[in-house]
């Protein structure tokens, strides 16, 4: 290809004739979308680490009943920690990383449309994100107030209040939140105008490869979803500073209403961080199916309405609120009819399977694990969303093993998929398949053996967020088999960990396309030159390099 | 300059306190360790609090919805998952295979209509089903003799007023039993004094919230005598996971019997006067009421019948006087961020007012 040869030189370049200091300086000051994708992902790892640690800690406190590891108090952070971080310092960034990274490739642009928004965009959230870890250290602002956040990741109020939230732990939160979500603000904006104005000559939105759509479909939820969770924060800081009253319920304030402010935002957000996931699975199904992808135009018309439906939801978290009848069931309506575009994409990747030549290398593995979970989770959904079952299950440990087949089962599972595919493009060296399929199975066992069995204590009448549970219940079992599978999942991610920095010392090279892949950002070379294409490529269907692979049989010819 | 070196020396002072503290507090709760206050072997008498093992209508006709919900779908699953399962090893690449591409299918309309039209007709049935109980649970209408409780929800336990009864009491409901020949539901107002709550015995009906300025309503028929377990179920700060409900339905009769002693003034038994002294004369009468006593504080449970409730704490631990004497001295041996204070009795005073408290019957 011919970007590889000026790529090698220009990395030549920069490996010895600069001090390391001024390499750092480099990714710094940078605005290319390919490091900034790079950082957020890799920051996004550093987190992950961190909120799975914590994780880690409550099942060691749950392992047992009456369990006195740590005290209430802690417990309560770690929750509002693990919670608050995952969705905002890990889920968040790493997807975004993703688009950032990809989209301009994939639709052959140089950049993202605006590259100083996206370093501004990213050093925000990063900013943001350091804060509210800096409250450990600052938020003690009235003795004996606590440090880090303690009440819970969607912080009802009037929990949040100064009377029942002391110190300044819940202002860190806020701003926190308030500081990644404008970060985040800017990347949608950024992802939407490069899809838009950027595409390469041939490249109709009816062209553009399933991930890029449902980009396109995940910025378009960021941007409406994420200013009202930005405005109430605003709302709460000034509840708590200027003796506002929206949500302070002792000066005829609302707690509900702050309840409807965060989930219009909060499940929205759950889109937010399962559309890439489907995004990715578009993208790697096929190739390793070695099948076109089944009814491109109904998965596309599906993502959208996803993204549509899901802006009317927002109640199904609420409907043990005492709602009306009516309201109930308006809300039963709109979250069952999610089911519907939803089980067009399951059916769609199944008969992109269906007649293809399986390669089970560790992608594949990921996603097919994804197919099985992401169905669960979506009939643990259809469950939740019946009213009645609801509240009895809502708020239980039932949600908590639901929501994390969605976050854990399929989206990390996707998570790992995308970066065992894209890892080689993006550093130019293969990860290894042994230590991966090491890591899946172990990751597959640990989440079966953490997240099966709580739905069952759900059933069983355990709370979520307690940070201990009596004797005689019926719920040791239960809890006693979910804390063994964290040590499972922990040693997945720790061979992850080591084949990253294996591979990145001594990988074996990639190459431009390793898997004999279809779409435009396996046309450059691995990793791509700074400026991406040598030349502005153009493309006649949506896998231009299935139609260079096969002159006879080219897919315009279908299309 | 001083000044500084001084703030910086009280910081560093009060940071070591609190170190000192925690350590103490460490110690404390390792030795508290597996000490679980009689509850672990009181819950093992009871049902487990299984939400399939309905005893009233509202978790009962929830139950034989969630019946039908998990059939269909556990059946899409079974259906799904095995075309799934079945293609990934039908279609898997063999050793041997050739390597050309298989056949590239881009799509079909017939087939992408069948399976939009299926789930929308499921989804029909599904919403139809759900909305009929939502109705039955909702809109269930108020028979007049129905009994009427407040509950009001505190960081972290509960109260409950009868008013048409006159009594109040706390962390365990009496309810009478409601025959299917003569039913005799108990209709909840559910208010909260602080901050959200949420009331749920899982085996008489599903969650109803409990959220400050705001009265919401729910309702219980439990058709067989027993004890109910349940708890607090929205997240509610430090203590949320003690904040337990025990909800004891008993046959009319009985019913009427512990009405009638609910409703009597506390106890006044010579021999603990010394005890009730005490009692009013510290702290305690700022946050308990003892009816018939100048006691009348509303921010804790009314203690004027406390020794007919099976536990303390909200459930934290079984009611006897042992357990009273460590609560009394210090409820955070027990429950650790509760908002009762230790109460620094010395010891004579301290087994004085156990001995009072244990005679309110």
């Amino acid at each position: 290809m011919a970007g590889s040869l000026e790529t090698a030189l220009a990395l030549e370049q920069e490996e010895v004739g600069l001090p390391r200091l001024e390499r750092v300086h480099q990714w710094v000051v940078t605005v290319d979308h390919k490091r900034l994708g790079l950082m957020y992902i890799g920051a996004g790892l550093l987190f992950f680490v961190v909120a799975g640690l914590q994780a880690a800690t409550m099942r060691m406190q749950l392992a047992l009943p009456d369990n006195h590891l740590v005290p209430p108090a802690v417990f309560n952070r770690l929750l509002t920690m693990h919670g608050t971080t995952m969705v905002f310092l890990v889920g968040m960034p790493i997807l975004t990383g993703f688009f950032n990274y990809l989209v301009p490739l994939m639709i052959g642009a140089r950049d993202m449309a605006f590259p100083r928004l996206n370093a501004f965009g990213f050093w925000l959230w990063f900013f943001g994100a350091l804060l509210l870890y800096f409250s450990y250290l600052g938020a003690d602002g009235l003795y004996g107030a606590g440090s880090a956040p303690d009440v819970g990741w969607f912080a009802y109020a009037p929990l949040t209040e100064r009377a029942f939230s002391r110190g300044n732990s819940t202002d860190y939160w806020i701003l926190s939140i308030f500081l990644t979500s404008v970060g985040s603000t800017a990347t949608a904006i950024n992802i939407i105008a490069t899809t838009i104005s950027l595409r390469c000559e041939g490249m109709t939105l009816n062209k553009l490869p399933v991930m890029v759509w449902l980009a396109l479909v995940t910025a378009f939820l960021m941007l409406v979803a994420l200013p009202p969770l930005s405005a109430a924060q605003v709302m709460l800081l000034l509840d708590r500073y200027m003796g506002a009253h929206f949500f302070d319920t002792q000066a005829g304030g609302s707690a509900l209403l702050w309840q409807h402010f965060f989930w219009i935002f909060g499940h929205p957000e759950v889109y937010i961080l399962v559309l890439p996931a489907f995004g990715f699975a578009s993208e790697i199904i096929p190739v390793f199916s070695r099948k076109v992808i089944f009814g491109y135009q109904v998965m596309v018309a599906a993502s959208v309405a996803i993204g549509f439906i899901s802006l009317g939801v927002w109640a199904h978290h609420m409907f043990a609120v005492g709602m009306s009848p009516a309201g109930n069931a308006f809300f039963v309506t709109s979250t069952m009819l999610v089911a519907v575009p939803t089980g067009i994409k399951i059916f769609n990747w199944l008969a992109t399977i269906w007649g293809g030549k399986l390669r089970f290398r560790v992608p594949m593995l990921f996603c097919l694990g994804f197919l099985f979970q992401f169905l669960i989770a979506g009939l643990t959904g259809v469950i939740l969303a019946v009213a009645p079952f609801d509240w009895q299950l809502t708020d239980t440990y039932f949600v908590v093993a639901h929501f994390h087949y969605v976050l854990v089962g399929a989206i990390l599972f996707m998570i790992f998929a995308a970066i065992y595919y894209w890892f080689p493009k993006a550093t130019g060296r293969m990860l290894s398949e042994r230590l991966g399929r090491w890591h899946f199975w172990l990751l597959l066992i640990g989440f079966h053996l953490t997240f099966d069995p709580l739905h069952l204590a759900g059933l069983y009448g355990m709370p979520r967020r307690i940070y201990i549970y009596q004797p005689g219940r019926g719920l040791e079992l239960f809890n006693l088999i979910a804390s063994l599978g964290v040590a499972f999942q922990a040693a997945a991610v720790l061979l992850f960990i080591i084949n990253v920095v294996r591979s990145l010392l001594v990988g074996a090279a990639a190459g431009d396309d390793p898997w004999d892949a279809w779409t435009l950002e396996w046309t450059t070379s691995s990793p791509p030159p700074e400026y991406n294409f040598a030349q502005p490529p153009m493309v006649k269907s949506r896998r231009p390099l299935w139609d260079l692979k096969h002159p006879d049989d080219p897919d315009w010819s279908y299309e | 300059m001083r000044l500084v070196s001084c703030s910086i020396a009280s910081g560093f002072c009060k940071r070591l306190t609190a170190a000192l503290l925690t350590v103490t507090t460490l110690a404390r709760l390792s030795v508290a360790w597996a000490e679980d206050w009689g509850v672990g072997a009181a819950n093992a008498k009871l049902m487990p609090n299984n939400v399939f093992a309905p005893a009233a209508t509202p978790a009962s006709v929830t139950a034989h919805l969630a019946y039908f919900v998990l059939g269909v779908t556990g059946a899409i699953f079974l259906v799904v998952g095995g075309l799934l399962a079945y293609a990934i090893v039908r279609y898997r690449w063999r050793p041997g295979d050739d390597d050309r591409e298989p056949p590239q299918v881009y799509g079909s309309n017939p087939i992408e209509l069948a399976w939009t039209t299926l789930p929308v007709l499921i989804v029909f049935v599904l919403i139809l089903i759900t909305g009929r109980t939502i109705y039955t649970v909702e809109a269930a209408p108020q028979p007049p003799d129905a009994l009427q409780v407040r509950v009001i929800g505190h960081q972290w336990w509960w109260e409950f007023r009868y008013p048409s009864l006159g009594i109040v009491t706390a962390n365990e409901l009496h309810v009478p039993v409601s025959d299917p020949a003569h039913p005799r539901p108990t209709f909840l107002t559910l208010e909260s004094a602080d901050v959200a709550h949420s009331f749920w015995v899982p085996r008489l009906a599903g969650k109803t919230d409990v959220i400050p300025n705001r009265r919401n309503r729910m309702w219980i028929d439990p058709h067989q005598a027993g004890t109910y377990l349940g708890q607090c179920g929205e997240f509610c700060g430090s203590e949320h996971a003690l904040m337990l409900i025990r909800v004891v339905a008993q046959p009319p009769a009985q019913f009427a019997q512990w009405v009638a002693a609910q409703q009597r003034p506390a106890l006044r038994d010579p021999a603990t006067a010394a005890g009730r002294e005490l009692f009013l004369h510290t702290a305690c009468v700022n946050c308990h009421t003892v009816r018939g006593t100048p006691a009348a504080g509303r921010f804790g449970p009314d203690l004027t019948h406390l020794m007919s409730r099976a536990t303390i704490g909200a459930g934290a631990a079984l009611n006897s006087p042992a357990h009273l004497q460590v609560w009394v001295d210090n409820p955070a041996t027990i429950k650790p961020d509760v908002l009762m204070p230790a109460m620094n009795l010395s010891p004579a005073d301290l087994n004085q007012v156990v001995a009072y408290l244990a005679s309110l019957r």
